[in-house]
């Protein structure tokens, strides 16, 4: 199935994932063919089928509210791309 | 004897209980094969000679004080996926270059907790995407077997680094199939354990619901060694399992008689390779001498799996890796205008192709009036694939099947073909959709490369899968080891 530029672009602004104009033009042509592929699956009737999600017989999992140890405020900031003082340094979000 | 990097895990044990060995004497020559052999392999994005040599001092230190432990004083190495405190951890990615954690995972602390020694930190797909680890933002892994070829992927520096003796033993995830199929192409065993049996937890997440962690080891007991000290429940793991972990090892020595193997039809795919076919059936008439009832079984949802695991685990996979916006930790790239110039032009050079190839997908499959059409689809045709194991498992306690339709192929052979690099896992997907376990153990040559036998369990059906697997390497006798001068 064929995928347009547009479609490419879309779907890279929603995945906030910058692509040049070759890497465009490459997925375009690669997401369509494996997207080709993928109507495979519509050889299936799978109208009564119920969808899976996990495969684990586990569901809401609970555990006490308490208070454990946790990673200092040194530590969560040590990773940071950019800090200023005990804070996270980001850019602007309103122009 | 033997040279001390020869030694399996359980040898090796031997060896430091009766004080024929140290700690410090078996890692000082694992660092010296990676020393001479690495240059050429490129297993290791990261060899932490220091600390191994600081852990090393300290098993000795402990068995000295009369202690003992399931790996004190065995040398291991670690997929760059699992967070290790104060050690870089990249997921072989450019977003994460210099990211250094805080904090072990589960398995990192499960494993020093039994007195494993850390060499350092292996090379992989970029954030586990890949079937040859040449989607590393660093650098490709080489086959010890023949460097002209790839040893697998995802975790193809972990398989590298066992299967040319430069660590005892490793760990790497197995998504679709990312354990058990750079298993089979390097000639060492592989195990993915039914979902849940291991955490998650400090594993840099791809697809949450398929992912698991699993070792590399080079004999079946050491493969069940060590997975019986990573599994079990972990309360910073919701999705673990509570049941009790077994004694895996005593699994490997039991006999087969009346054990009932099936072999699925499906699994001898159009396009694989006769000398991994012949291999495998030689492998299956052995579990037959060893008094096996092997019987054929059809499993008609298998040819959709790859389509079903290619929507289901990008869109896991495009959610996942959302958290990369340049804020907490990783890249951000330099003189960002405002946060969506940060998103984009971040991701965009921290983010490598095959990484894009699988956010753009998954965020398609996921978009609105596509998602019913593609995502879940994908979750219901997943459902009928569980449906055909549920249905061969009330007639047959293992399936066995090759591991991968080929050899190591030479590097750059599918890089241009995603679809053809995708069908390298065709026969590990649909057990990875079920959650179920499966293990790669070595069955031969075709051509000089190492074929993998595949065994697949029900869940939580492990002890199987290792009796199964131990009872035939014992037939199978010693293979060669890889030709590296």
């Amino acid at each position: 199935m064929a995928i347009s530029r547009e479609d490419v672009e879309h779907i890279a602004f929603l995945a906030r994932l910058g692509l040049s104009d070759g890497e465009k033009q490459t997925f375009q042509e690669q997401l369509s063919g494996i997207l080709e592929y993928m109507k495979t699956l519509t050889e299936l009737d799978t109208s009564e089928i119920p969808p899976t999600a996990q495969v684990i017989p586990l569901t809401n999992v609970m555990r006490d509210d308490v208070v454990r140890p946790s990673l200092t405020r040194e530590q969560v900031l040590a990773n940071a791309p950019e800090r200023e003082g005990d804070f996270l340094r980001v850019p602007p979000v309103l122009d | 004897m033997a040279e001390l990097h020869e030694l399996t895990i359980h040898q090796a044990l031997d060896a430091l209980r009766s004080g024929g060995t140290s700690a410090s004497a078996l890692t000082e020559a694992y660092l010296a094969r990676i020393e001479r052999y690495d240059s050429s392999v490129q297993a290791y994005l990261n060899v932490t000679a220091d600390r191994a040599r600081e852990d090393a001092r300290r098993a000795d230190e402990r068995r000295a004080h009369g202690e003992d432990a399931p790996l004190l004083g065995i040398p291991i190495a670690l997929k760059d996926i699992f967070c290790t405190n104060g050690v870089e951890t990249t997921c072989a990615s450019r977003i994460l270059k210099g990211f250094v954690p805080p904090y072990d995972a589960t398995v990192v602390t499960r494993l020093a907790d039994a007195g494993a020694v850390l060499l350092g930190k292996t090379n992989m797909d970029e954030f586990a995407m890949g079937s040859s680890t040449e989607n590393s933002a660093f650098m490709p892994t080489r086959n010890p077997w023949d460097l002209s070829r790839v040893p697998g992927g995802s975790s193809g520096g972990s398989a590298a680094a066992v299967a040319a003796s430069m660590a005892a033993g490793a760990l790497g995830t197995d998504t679709g199939g990312s354990i058990r199929q750079p298993a089979a192409l390097t000639g060492v065993v592989g195990v993915k354990p039914t979902y849940g049996r291991v955490s998650r937890y400090g594993v840099i997440a791809f697809a949450s619901s398929l992912d698991q962690v699993g070792p590399f080891a080079r004999d079946v007991a050491d493969a069940a060694l060590l997975l019986g000290v990573i599994a079990g429940q972990d309360p910073f793991d919701s999705t673990s399992l509570p049941e009790p972990v077994p004694d895996y090892v005593a699994a490997t020595k039991r006999d087969l008689r009346g054990v009932r193997v099936g072999v699925p039809d499906e699994y001898f795919v159009a396009g694989m390779e006769r000398g991994v076919e012949t291999a495998v059936r030689q492998a299956i008439d052995t579990l037959t001498e060893l008094g096996a009832e092997v019987g054929r079984v059809s499993m008609g949802h298998t040819p959709y799996a790859l389509a079903t695991y290619y929507l289901i685990a990008p869109a896991e996979a495009s959610a996942n890796l959302a958290r990369y916006d340049s804020v907490k930790y990783g890249y951000r790239a330099p003189d960002v205008k405002s946060t969506i110039d940060a998103y984009l032009r971040t991701r965009a050079e921290g983010f490598g192709p095959e990484v894009k190839r699988r956010i753009m997908l998954g965020t398609y499959a996921l978009s609105a009036g596509y998602y019913d059409a593609f995502y879940v689809k994908a979750q219901k045709v997943r459902t009928l694939i569980k449906a055909d194991f549920d249905n061969a498992f009330n007639d047959f306690d293992v399936l066995v099947a090759p591991t991968s339709p080929t050899v190591a192929f030479p590097l750059g052979a599918k890089t241009q073909d995603p679809l053809a690099m995708y069908l390298s896992d065709v026969c590990t997907l649909p057990v990875s959709l079920a959650g179920l376990p499966g293990l790669s153990v070595p069955c031969g040559l075709s051509d000089g490369l190492p074929v993998g036998l595949q065994i697949v369990a029900p869940a939580l059906g492990e002890e199987m899968m290792f009796r199964v697997a131990g009872a035939y390497e014992r037939a199978r006798g010693p293979l060669p080891t890889p030709p590296l001068a």
